[in-house]
């Protein structure tokens, strides 16, 4: 069954196509429309695979923007699709924390892969991918360049978890001289502390696999295994998990 | 005809304003309760009709706000709110509003709130399993029915007392007996019909036919045809009280394809299966034992609950369990823990929400109940 599966994301928007063996994927940036996001995603996957619209037999639609999405033939939420990409990709994992644009997530998974239970952060951008992204326009960076430019040895402590405060911090810290890779180090051990807390509530069992797009971020992984006290597995297309389980249970009846 | 019983409910509140009034010009008195654990027995045996003043809606926060402090729950600024804008009937009808110390939050408001209205604040004692405690809550009893006598300018017999309790007894039952109904599959009641019922049941001016309702409606429903729908999830809600405007979680599950079948919280089943032994002589003490039996988060120890959600999830067929914190409410949010470890050892997947009266977080608690739901897809 050829199946496409989306997650519509607060940051961007992603998409995978299968049809049997064969995977396509791609990304957008969502901007202010999830439904034009989502339709230049399937666009984008038909021209990609080369086959028809007429012959996608299901679309299923995750992530915060799937409730806008009408061609969606089912909405699933992203607890389940992550769940779903990450059972795929590596069965042996337990615990998944996820951190999007908007919010982070850690789920944890039964033997069978399935969702045995879920925390998600309050209303509240503290640790999560819009954090980053305020800080990094703080530091005249743009946010995928914080993994490449920290420095764990001088990580200087960020105590505000507050988006708006956590900026204040910043700005005074670099007035008094301190250097800007201590300063990312030590937002990035800000996010791992306040996620790896959200896991610990929980109960953190190995194997535990990062997903989202600030899985990408390798100072984020590290500060979070260092935090969690357990390796992290990130996959090559961590952003792309929700939209593969979404594509995943899609294809398959 | 069911649906009738319904519309009788939903209007309850609007119908009985004008019942109440006429009462008032008539002479009759009029106090306000706002917790299950005022012994209204003791209003109706005055000869005065309790109503419900507890805030289950947003509106009056932010003139709460003025006085109370943001991070408060929301139950207590709404019905602050309602006092300090004088903007609820049944508490402007109040000749006396009475209140426990069930929590910090609700007894310093209650200080307040004196400002407004004469109140009248029980002390309730936070262990149910000691003498002293009992004791207190025995004087608390009697301090209560002094001031209403005093206050209304009545006498209350014990014969007066023990006909209220009887009164009472009944309307529980009745209530009770809606609840259970649930039990079938697929459940007879939404979670918004049993809302509506037990919401109304506080603003009623004539027990009597209030009960009567009550028993209309559950035979009713007895005498519908089973028909046998769509497979559909159970939920089970506990934790904080849930009125009218503040039923957005029963109303988002019950929109995501899920059933409350049961409300543990105290707006719900909580209170339902005590009845006042009536085999004693003094009705102060039969009370003060029924009162103080109500598995509610503020008693330390809180066993009972734990014992009575354990029994829900069986007789209910529940399948999940939505836990709901109203923001600031301590002693529901740390029993939260305890309540977590009961469902989750019963396997079935619990959700614990946190939450206030506003709308800003629907999109976010939408998506926590779906994930739950998907938990239990079959």
């Amino acid at each position: 069954m050829i199946g496409i599966g989306i997650d519509i994301g607060s940051v961007a928007t992603k998409g995978i196509i299968i049809n049997g063996d064969i995977q396509k994927k791609t990304i957008v940036p969502t901007g202010w429309s999830p439904r034009d996001a989502g339709q230049a995603v399937i666009g984008k996957l038909l021209d990609l695979s080369g086959i028809d619209r007429a012959e996608v037999e299901r679309i299923f639609v995750t992530g915060y923007g799937r409730v806008a999405f009408e061609e969606a033939d089912k909405t699933i939420t992203e607890i389940k699709c992550h769940a779903r990409g990450i059972a795929e990709l590596y069965p042996e994992v337990r615990t998944i924390i996820d951190i999007g644009g908007q919010d982070s997530k850690v789920i944890r998974l039964g033997d069978n892969g399935q969702v045995v239970d879920f925390a998600m952060n309050d209303k509240c951008a503290a640790g999560t991918g819009r954090f980053l992204q305020v800080m990094a326009t703080a530091l005249g960076l743009d946010v995928s360049e914080l993994g490449d430019n920290e420095e764990p040895g001088q990580t200087l402590s960020i105590s505000s978890m507050c988006t708006v405060f956590a900026e204040s911090e910043i700005i005074g810290l670099l007035a008094r001289g301190n250097p800007k890779g201590g300063i990312i180090a030590g937002l990035h051990q800000s996010v791992g502390k306040r996620v790896a807390a959200m896991a610990r509530r929980m109960g953190v069992q190995a194997e535990v696999a990062f997903t989202g797009g600030v899985a990408i971020n390798r100072g984020v992984q590290r500060a979070l295994e260092q935090e969690l006290g357990y390796a992290v597995i990130v996959s090559e297309a961590c952003q792309y998990t929700g939209a593969l389980g979404a594509a995943l249970l899609a294809s398959k009846s | 005809m069911r649906e009738e019983y319904i519309d009788k409910f939903a209007s309850a509140r609007e119908i009985n304003m004008l019942n109440i009034k006429q009462a008032k010009e008539n002479g009759r008195k009029v106090v306000g309760i706002y917790c299950t654990y005022c012994p209204q027995e003791l209003v109706l045996a005055a000869g005065a009709i309790p109503v419900g003043l507890c805030g289950t809606k947003e509106e009056p926060i932010a003139a709460a706000e003025e006085h109370l402090p943001r991070n408060l729950c929301p139950l207590i600024k709404s019905s602050y709110g309602f006092a300090v804008s004088d903007t609820c009937p049944y508490f402007h009808f109040s000749d006396l509003v009475i209140g426990e110390t069930t929590c910090d939050g609700k007894k310093k408001m209650f200080e307040i709130m004196l400002d407004i209205k004469p109140v009248h604040i029980m002390q309730l004692p936070h262990l149910n399993n000691t003498q002293a405690s009992f004791d207190l809550w025995v004087d608390e009893l009697r301090r209560l029915k002094l001031r209403l006598e005093e206050d209304l300018k009545v006498e209350i017999s014990n014969e007066d007392i023990w006909k209220a309790v009887e009164v009472i007894n009944q309307e529980k039952k009745a209530m009770k007996a809606i609840c259970d109904l649930n039990r079938a599959d697929p459940p007879p009641l939404s979670g918004m019909d049993l809302l509506t019922i037990a919401w109304s049941r506080s603003f009623s001016s004539n027990k009597s036919e209030m009960i009567d309702n009550m028993n209309g409606l559950a035979r009713e429903v007895n005498l519908q045809e089973k028909t046998p729908g769509e497979p559909a999830p159970r939920v089970l809600l506990t934790g904080c009280p849930v009125g009218m405007g503040s039923e957005k979680v029963i109303r988002l599950t019950e929109e995501l394809g899920a059933h409350i079948v049961a409300m543990e919280n105290c707006s719900g089943y909580k209170t339902l299966e005590l009845q006042t032994d009536t085999s004693g002589d003094d009705p102060i003490i039969a009370l003060a034992e029924k009162y103080l039996a109500i598995p509610c988060s503020c008693m330390s120890p809180n066993p009972n609950r734990l014992d009575l959600l354990n029994r829900m999830i069986d007789d209910f067929r529940v399948d999940a369990v939505i836990d709901l914190t109203w923001q600031a409410c301590h002693t529901y949010n740390i029993e939260a823990y305890e309540v977590g470890k009961l469902v989750k050892q019963k396997g079935r997947p619990y959700l614990h929400l946190e939450s206030d009266y506003s709308n800003s977080d629907l999109e976010s608690i939408k998506v926590r109940i779906e994930a739950m739901l998907e938990m239990i897809e079959k």
